[in-house]
């Protein structure tokens, strides 16, 4: 390869600077050249702090090296690394994506008692009846009656949604909020979904046609993606 | 210091629930500080009498297994403040609680409450032995239905080896007057002598409890009804007053009514 070639290469944009790093080189001769650059910069002193962005094109970093780079970045200037960004992830993480992003379908009556509990989005054909209970770290769609526990957004994921055919939940969650059926007897409502107010921090009720506005990425495929 | 009462009977369908929680309301009806524990995990239903389903985050089995401490189990009670209610877990297996930990969650809950009611499952196995282990007394529930006497029967003999600091008492629901009368059903007396165990109270066969727990609502709370007066006759009785049985015969109308008053009635 070309020696002469520079393995990081360092423009300014509006934003602050990106550090460019070559993806055909060694490791360690991006860590030279990285090493180089920080050194025999031309930045005087008394700068304010500048927000540093790292494309590692189709290099894969592992966390140590992530954290190698982030490090030499830190340390030197009065840098401040805002992210580091590969085209590459491994099998196993793109798996974990791909889990976290799926829809399960479900079809059956989840009686008192019962607890189904999946990763990603739970698409339930059938009802919950009082006593029983589906959780999920994405977003729940009930093709059915929803009269137990419904919990979306499992694993911290505020902007889960729950939306339902019939809704007449004993409790719905969302993340870690809680909201609980009035104690008055009520009719329960159709073609709704619950979704947490951002507001006013809690869970709220309306009609499914508000999803498209307020959740318009519902759609995309991809949206965990962005969100990590 | 508060006193723990388990509520048991052997067999199931006699009523446990519907008396727990009645008396429960009855005691807190009195001023009383009052909780109820549900033990028969994986079939609870002391909180659907109660109306309080939709407010059970934590339950009994979070509590022994360490996942959140006991204050944040308990739920207050819709209508009175110093009635509060543990729950029973509804989709973990019985197995989970050991009469150790009852035990420890009974003696935690003692210092706060007048009274512990704990509701138990039906049979004599491990949630029955859940049940009774933090137990200070006992009271017996069965019917008038020669089953549910013989069942009764074995209860108390088991309750008997128990350490109890008083011998279980007995309650007897779902009482048809004119069944008992016509010789159909077994009557008081006969349920009395056959389990040779102190009356607390007995309870007609009242739709209003029916309709009650329809509603979440424990009958308990209504001002006239037969069976809530029943209810908080043993209330007054488990505090130590003198309160008589109450009559079941059906009032013939106003004029019996008025001759009962008069002092000329036939009886």
């Amino acid at each position: 390869m070309n020696k002469n070639k520079h393995a990081v290469t360092i423009k300014g944009t509006k934003d602050g600077l990106t550090f460019f790093i070559d993806d055909s080189c060694s490791f360690d001769q991006v860590i030279k050249d990285l090493n180089h650059k920080l050194s025999s910069s031309l930045m005087e002193k008394d700068q304010q702090l500048i927000r540093v962005n790292v494309q590692a094109g189709n290099r894969y970093l592992t966390r140590e090296q992530e954290n190698q780079i982030r490090e030499m970045i830190r340390g030197k200037k009065n840098f401040v690394v805002h992210d580091i960004v590969s085209n590459v992830i491994t099998k196993q993480e793109a798996m974990e994506w791909k889990k976290d992003s799926e829809i399960t379908p479900v079809s059956k009556i989840v009686r008192s008692g019962q607890v189904v509990d999946v990763r990603g989005d739970l698409l339930l054909i059938g009802d919950v009846n009082p006593g029983g209970k589906i959780s999920a770290t994405g977003n729940i769609y009930v093709m059915g009656q929803l009269k137990g526990i419904a919990h979306a957004g499992a694993n911290g994921d505020r902007e889960a949604i729950i939306a339902a055919s019939y809704m007449k939940p004993s409790q719905l969650r969302i993340a870690d909020l809680i909201s609980r059926s009035p104690d008055y007897e009520t009719e329960g409502v159709h073609m709704e979904c619950a979704y947490i107010d951002q507001d006013q921090e809690q869970i709220v009720i309306d009609r499914l046609q508000v999803l498209a506005k307020i959740r318009s990425y519902l759609s995309i495929a991809e949206r965990r993606m962005a969100n990590g | 210091m508060g006193e723990a009462i388990v509520i048991t009977s052997g067999k199931g369908g006699v009523g446990k629930t519907t008396t727990t929680a009645n008396i429960g309301t009855a005691l807190a009806l009195m001023g009383k500080k009052v909780c109820l524990v549900d033990t028969d995990i994986g079939l609870r239903n002391l909180d659907v009498v109660m109306g309080l389903e939709n407010r059970i985050i934590y339950d009994l089995v979070d509590v022994i297994k360490g996942r959140c401490i006991l204050n944040q189990a308990l739920i207050r009670d819709k209508r009175f403040d110093c009635l509060h209610f543990l729950p029973a877990a509804q989709t973990s297996d019985k197995t989970e609680v050991t009469p150790e930990g009852m035990k420890t969650i009974i003696k935690e809950l003692k210092p706060d409450y007048d009274f512990i009611l704990i509701d138990s499952p039906a049979g004599i196995e491990l949630g029955y032995q859940n049940a009774v282990a933090g137990a200070d007394r006992a009271i017996v529930v069965t019917t008038p239905e020669k089953s549910s006497v013989r069942d009764a029967d074995r209860i108390i003999g088991l309750l008997e080896k128990e350490d109890l600091s008083h011998p279980p008492v007995l309650i007897i629901n779902r009482i048809r007057n004119h069944m008992m009368k016509t010789g159909d059903m077994l009557d008081v007396d006969d349920i009395v002598t056959t389990l040779s165990i102190d009356l607390l109270g007995i309870i007609a066969d009242d739709e209003e409890v029916i309709k009650a727990s329809h509603h979440g609502e424990p009958v308990a709370f209504q001002p006239d009804t037969k069976a809530s007066i029943s209810y908080r006759n043993i209330a007054r009785r488990i505090l130590g007053e003198q309160v008589p049985l109450m009559a079941l015969e059906e009032n013939k109308g106003v004029f019996a009514k008025v001759k009962k008053f008069f002092g000329i009635s036939s009886k």
